[in-house]
């Protein structure tokens, strides 16, 4: 484990992203020490600030410190994504070790609820659930969840297919091995490199999406500072006060490029080819 | 080649029930129509009355059966909001969605591949390093977020552009270009590792050596061996634009399917987010359907799967 946190390092990217992803958890995790205000206190003598000595980045429409909110936002934000990324991953894993270790038709409805969810955009499921059985933030995690199990499923899939037949997977059959034990044991440990590089992938993915649902005003409360229900607030006032969409994007897109990279880096790890 | 023709057109209808009945279950959960429609003083005796004209006291099954019967027919009912039919809605939106999509593609599938030839051509100055810069930037914002900075530059700061509604081409600049900006630097980057594997191929070095100019070769050799993993690509690209749409229009207020659904979704008005992803499903399950069936037609290796 340790050499391979050593060999990630190694990349330039990699290193930059990790340092950024972990700067940005930190932030997150330290919030109540490091924001300068309290992200909910209205302030109305301190509406619509620029940014300035004070207020590092500015304030919003209702006097709240940008710059505080942006933190504790972080907090919602990577909570959301790091859940939905979880409960996707379990879900798409479990789909995957199913339909490739009993095939039959646990395969042929797995492989046609994946054609289903594929026939339209995913945002435009997403929207139509919030949107009819109603946001919160235990309904976005869900969604989002919903996003990106597939990804797992198949990846997983391909994995437990090509492992199923081999030596040492009949070897734990012939010694009376349960099904349980086989995939917990022989099977699972050996997908689990992909499925890090698929979950910080869908990691970020889910991290943007939530933004574009809170922005649309069906993902999370508006009245909680996340960074997608914070863009939502600075679309009103994108004429008079620039600051308040434009920070919020930043702090996606720096958090966005730390799981990202981290991905790649993953990736290009695991990837034989990848190393020389 | 049939058999394989009819296996999959037999999914494809099979993956459109489903969806069918998914968009049913969710609009039905959604709550009571009933309740949109009537004032706040409409007695229990009027409600149940406009429920049974409205044909929602039968059973769901029956329900479910008339509106696939309708839909199939192009009727997709009548919005309980705006009392006009869904399918004329839908109809009135799309051109203007295709408009926008249309011109997102074209820019991200040509500058796209422009910029990736150059920074193939460049590697490692700075122009290369400017292309794959903004190919991140594309990747890792919300593609909306893009195309609010753009508003901000190009409309508040330079005033050169409308801020956002439909109108002649200054309108469709914007949305087309925020909506081209992620799929355009996946795109680059795309043409760019081609164009640097071909250029180091043994076919290239054959052109070369056979005395070609060098825009020969990379016109008639590299160019063309590097676009083609574009092709499936461009597909999913496509996918994926109309997805981001449903944002971007709302942004920069495009009447378009998308913003309708949106709109839609927030005023409960169901049954037109059902049309929606009933014709839009519709489109992608016909335009993968094609896709395979040319895929097999071109490949025979694909038909014996």
């Amino acid at each position: 484990m340790s050499t391979m946190v050593l060999r990630l390092y190694r990349s330039r990217e990699t290193r930059f992203g990790l340092v950024l992803l972990s700067g940005v958890v930190l932030a997150a995790l330290a919030a109540p020490l490091l924001a300068p205000f309290d992200p909910a206190a209205v302030d109305p003598d301190a509406r619509l600030l620029p940014p300035g000595s004070l207020h590092l980045l500015g304030t919003d429409s209702v006097g709240r410190d940008i710059l505080s909110r942006l933190i504790y936002g972080g907090r919602l934000s990577l909570t959301v994504g790091f859940l939905a990324m979880l409960i996707s991953a379990l879900f798409g894993t479990f789909v995957g070790c199913m339909s490739g270790y009993f095939g039959g038709w646990i395969e042929a409805a797995s492989g046609w609820l994946i054609d289903v969810q594929l026939s339209f955009p995913f945002l435009l499921l997403a929207i139509f659930l919030l949107g009819a059985l109603g946001g919160g933030t235990a309904a976005v995690v869900l969604v989002l969840a919903l996003g990106t199990w597939v990804n797992y499923a198949r990846i997983v899939r391909a994995q437990v297919l090509s492992i199923k037949n081999s030596g040492y997977v009949e070897a734990a059959h012939a010694t009376g091995a349960g099904v349980v034990r086989i995939l917990a044991v022989h099977i699972l440990p050996n997908t689990l490199s992909p499925i890090c590089v698929v979950a910080s992938f869908s990691m970020a993915q889910a991290i943007l999406t939530e933004a574009g649902l809170s922005f649309l005003g069906v993902g999370l409360d508006p009245s909680t500072p996340s960074w997608g229900t914070m863009l939502n607030d600075g679309r009103d006032y994108l004429l008079s006060a620039w600051w308040i969409a434009t920070m919020p994007g930043i702090a996606i897109g720096l958090t966005v490029y730390g799981v990202t990279q981290l991905g790649e880096g993953l990736r290009e790890l695991l990837d034989p080819r990848g190393r020389r | 080649m049939i058999v394989f023709a009819l296996g999959k057109l037999l999914r494809a209808a099979s993956v459109l029930i489903g969806v069918s009945v998914l968009t049913f279950i969710i609009g039905h959960a959604s709550g009571d129509p009933v309740l949109l429609i009537v004032r706040g003083d409409a007695t229990a005796e009027q409600k149940a009355e406009l429920r049974h004209s409205l044909g929602l006291d039968r059973p769901v099954f029956e329900q479910y059966a008339d509106y696939l019967g309708h839909a199939l027919k192009g009727d997709f009912g009548t919005s309980y909001r705006q009392h006009v039919g869904v399918a004329g809605l839908i109809l009135a939106r799309l051109p203007k969605s295709l408009e926008l999509a249309g011109a997102a593609f074209l820019t991200a599938m040509l500058l796209g591949f422009a910029l990736g030839i150059v920074a193939a051509l460049h590697r490692d100055r700075w122009i290369d390093r400017a292309v794959a810069a903004t190919s991140v930037l594309g990747q890792v914002v919300p593609g909306f977020w893009l195309g609010l900075m753009l508003v901000l530059l190009f409309a508040v700061h330079w005033r050169v552009l409308p801020v956002s509604g439909y109108g002649g081409f200054s309108y469709l600049v914007l949305p087309a270009l925020t909506l081209a900006l992620p799929t355009l630097g996946r795109m680059a980057l795309l043409v760019r590792a081609g164009m640097l594997e071909a250029l180091g191929s043994d076919y290239v070095r054959t052109a070369r050596a056979k005395g070609l100019t060098e825009r020969e070769v990379l016109l008639g050799h590299a160019v063309v061996n590097a676009s083609l993993p574009l092709v499936t690509q461009a597909g999913l690209e496509f996918g994926d634009m109309v997805g981001s749409a449903f944002i971007i229009e709302t942004v920069f207020a495009w009447p378009g399917l998308g913003r309708l659904t949106v709109n839609a979704v927030l005023q409960r008005d169901f049954l037109v987010v059902q049309g929606c992803v009933l014709v839009i499903a519709a489109a992608f399950v016909t335009i993968n359907l094609i896709v395979d069936l040319a895929y097999a037609g071109l490949d025979p290796r694909v038909r014996a799967r």
